[in-house]
């Protein structure tokens, strides 16, 4: 019978089935860093249980790391403590840690892929939401608690019940100067950011077969903000070509078998699904969000929402939230909307193209007076090509500070954070209300070229006009 | 590892209003800076429940009405955004032993059930006219019964539903995976066998 790689993945991983009705399943890779992984080892350590896989279990360090000092002791004691916990953990179990003496630390998201740690048919699990990004090569990856991570730590494995799939079609031509993100952004507003809760999303149709690993991985990032705990897009010959010659990625014969099994993996044509839902490519615009959700987004080009042509009560009172917290006009336009901070980087944003894509347009330009951007690699190798190519020169000549790899500004654990009622273009992946680390700090989400309009022009702006990208 | 068999949970309980009560709001990530649990009831609901200075905010969480409530009433999507399990901790440390909700994020609802937590569904008109007898009347109490699936609380009684796999764990005392999963070492070394990647 014909089968969706979800299906496959899972049937290839299920152990067994456990008393309530979940499946016992292997979780193959299991991805680790310092925010909640300590109270794991911790319960680990009460128990008189080992770890089951050191060999399949891979660490670093992103969420606390501050991305303008690299020695340590770092000023915050905490981060320093995390940091140290951490290494004490991977020497006593024997895991793997990409230390930033290693020159592999990065973005967990960023550094698995990279490494050739992640890789089709797998499962993949780690303690953060975003895990879902390694979906992208046709793998089932999903964020789970500190109690799943002991379990996982224990046994390389957890309890889990099978999702539905929903695959969610893009057809036809991106029009120029929208981006992957923009995709991603779309969906959440048109499936809601409930919409995917029970279900896995498998992107398809000609946008993603097109699509860069990178653009793949921007997009099944953000599956946790549309509901969604997995994301995923079957393996192909792009996945294929990324990943040959990555340190760990199969070598000779056992690069030609694993190609092979990876290829069985993709979901066979006319398999069932739960759902499916077709977007037309060419109704994608440049988004940003103006709300406190990643589903309050809108085109560049409208206007931002207002709560009297609200339908339901409950979206007016929504609507009025967000625009009390944001202190955003309804009606008024989204374009124009003043910006104090620019962020680069994330795990969603944080790549090698998303920096070569804003340098080469910011190339001669300057941040506006007023503006701080920042512009922080999503790893180290990142950062070591980018400047290689000369990106962190054209970036800094343009008034970005050029920082050292980590989360940043996305959330608000290290000293990368907005101010008072900042407003930020950020690249990252969440809007919601104190994320960027002040109490009424204010995000607005984008992609990396529409951050770059919004920091040279010091207002959100249409990368288009900016840019001068109209074909 | 015995765990307690959680048929119903029996309390007052408190209405935390809204939709789409992320994770960040329930525990801010700046008091994800620690290396255990402890401690992290105090910062629940840390930003809009304190001003800057550490003064009180209007929040039903300090009206004095409401003090030891253990069932928290929430909107939809309840817990969305990170999978951090300091937002159930947090949830849990400071007292609550039950969420009731017109929905739950995945993620949230996972590590919730994991903790012995339950998490009930209910319709959005029938958490509103709990949410009514509560704001009423404080003092009433308020049972989940996970068994027949309803809620019942003066005189009333509404309907409230939890997935079979979490209702299975938690009325049988199975909510914490961990001895089951290690029972299974066996046939999990059998899987992994079938599975290159996973060769040593």
């Amino acid at each position: 019978m014909a089968q969706s790689l979800f299906q496959k993945v899972w049937n290839a991983h299920a152990v067994r089935t456990l008393a309530n009705g979940q499946t016992q399943l292997l979780i193959g890779t299991h991805l680790i860093h310092e925010v909640t992984s300590p109270q794991a080892f911790g319960m680990l350590r009460d128990l008189g249980l080992k770890v089951a896989m050191p060999h399949r279990t891979f660490a670093t360090v992103d969420h606390i790391v501050p991305t303008d000092q690299f020695a340590e002791p770092y000023r915050d004691p905490l981060a320093q403590a995390m940091m140290d916990e951490l290494r004490r953990n991977c020497a006593q179990f024997g895991i793997t840690f990409f230390d930033r003496s290693t020159g592999r630390q990065g973005i967990v998201h960023i550094v698995g892929p990279e490494q050739g740690i992640t890789q089709p048919g797998t499962t993949i699990a780690c303690g953060d939401s975003h895990t879902s990004t390694h979906g992208a090569f046709g793998a089932i990856a999903f964020g789970i608690g500190t109690s799943q991570v002991r379990d996982v730590l224990a046994t390389q494995t957890m309890a889990l019940a099978p999702l539905k799939v929903r695959r969610i079609e893009v057809n036809g031509r991106l029009r120029p100067g929208v981006y992957a993100k923009d995709v991603i952004l779309h969906i959440i507003r048109v499936l809601g950011v409930n919409g995917g809760t029970g279900y896995a999303y498998e992107y398809a149709g000609n946008i993603f077969d097109g699509f860069s690993m990178e653009e793949r991985m921007t997009v099944c990032n953000m599956s946790i903000e549309g509901g969604a705990r997995v994301g995923y897009v079957n393996p192909d010959e792009t996945t294929f070509a990324y990943l040959k010659g990555r340190p760990y990625s199969p070598k000779g014969e056992a690069w030609d078998k694993a190609v092979a099994l990876w290829k069985s993996y993709a979901s066979d044509p006319g398999c069932a699904y739960d759902d499916v839902f077709r977007i037309d490519a060419a109704d994608i615009a440049p988004t940003v969000t103006w709300g406190i959700n990643p589903g309050q987004g809108i085109s560049i080009n409208e206007s931002i929402p207002d709560p009297r042509n609200a339908g339901a009560p409950d979206e007016k009172a929504s609507i009025e939230e967000a625009l009390a917290y944001m202190k955003l006009k309804p009606g008024a336009p989204i374009k124009g909307t003043r910006i104090d901070v620019a962020f680069l980087g994330s795990c969603t944003n944080g790549r090698l193209s998303d920096f070569r894509e804003v340098a080469r347009f910011v190339k001669g330009r300057k941040v506006a007076a007023g503006v701080k951007a920042i512009a922080v690699p999503g790893s180290q190798i990142v950062a070591l090509q980018c400047e290689k190519e000369g990106i962190d020169k054209v970036l800094s000549e343009a008034g970005f500070e050029w920082r050292a790899a980590g989360c940043s500004m996305c959330l608000a654990m290290n000293p990368d954070k907005l101010i008072g009622d900042q407003i930020c273009a950020s690249s990252s992946n969440r809007n919601f209300k104190g994320r960027q680390g002040s109490i009424t700090g204010r995000t607005i989400l984008m992609s990396p070229l529409m951050v770059a309009a919004a920091a040279v022009t010091g207002q959100v702006a249409d990368a288009r006009e900016v840019f001068s990208l109209n074909n | 590892m015995s765990l307690a068999k959680i048929s119903s949970v029996s309390g007052r309980a408190v209405a935390v209003p809204g939709n789409d009560i992320d994770t960040d709001r329930i525990i801010p990530a700046r008091f994800m800076k620690c290396v255990t649990f402890d401690g992290l009831g105090e910062f629940l609901f840390y930003d809009v429940r304190k001003n800057a200075d550490g003064s009180d905010r209007s929040h039903p969480l300090n009206d004095p009405r409401f003090k030891g409530a253990t069932i928290l009433l929430s909107g939809a999507n309840f817990g969305c955004g990170s999978s951090r399990e300091h937002a159930p901790q947090a949830i849990q440390k400071y007292g609550f032993k039950a969420i009731v909700a017109e929905n739950f994020a995945e993620i949230f609802f996972g590590n919730c059930t994991t903790l012995g937590m339950p998490c009930l569904s209910a319709k959005r008109e029938d958490i509103a006219i709990l949410s009514a007898a509560v704001e009423a009347n404080p003092g009433i109490e308020v049972t989940l019964d996970l068994v027949k699936q309803e809620i019942r609380f003066g005189g009333q009684r509404i309907s409230a539903t939890l997935r079979d796999s979490a209702r299975d764990a938690l009325v049988n005392g199975r909510w914490d995976a961990i001895g089951e999963l290690l029972e299974g070492r066996n046939a999990v070394a059998v899987r992994a066998r079938t599975l290159p990647y996973l060769a040593a």
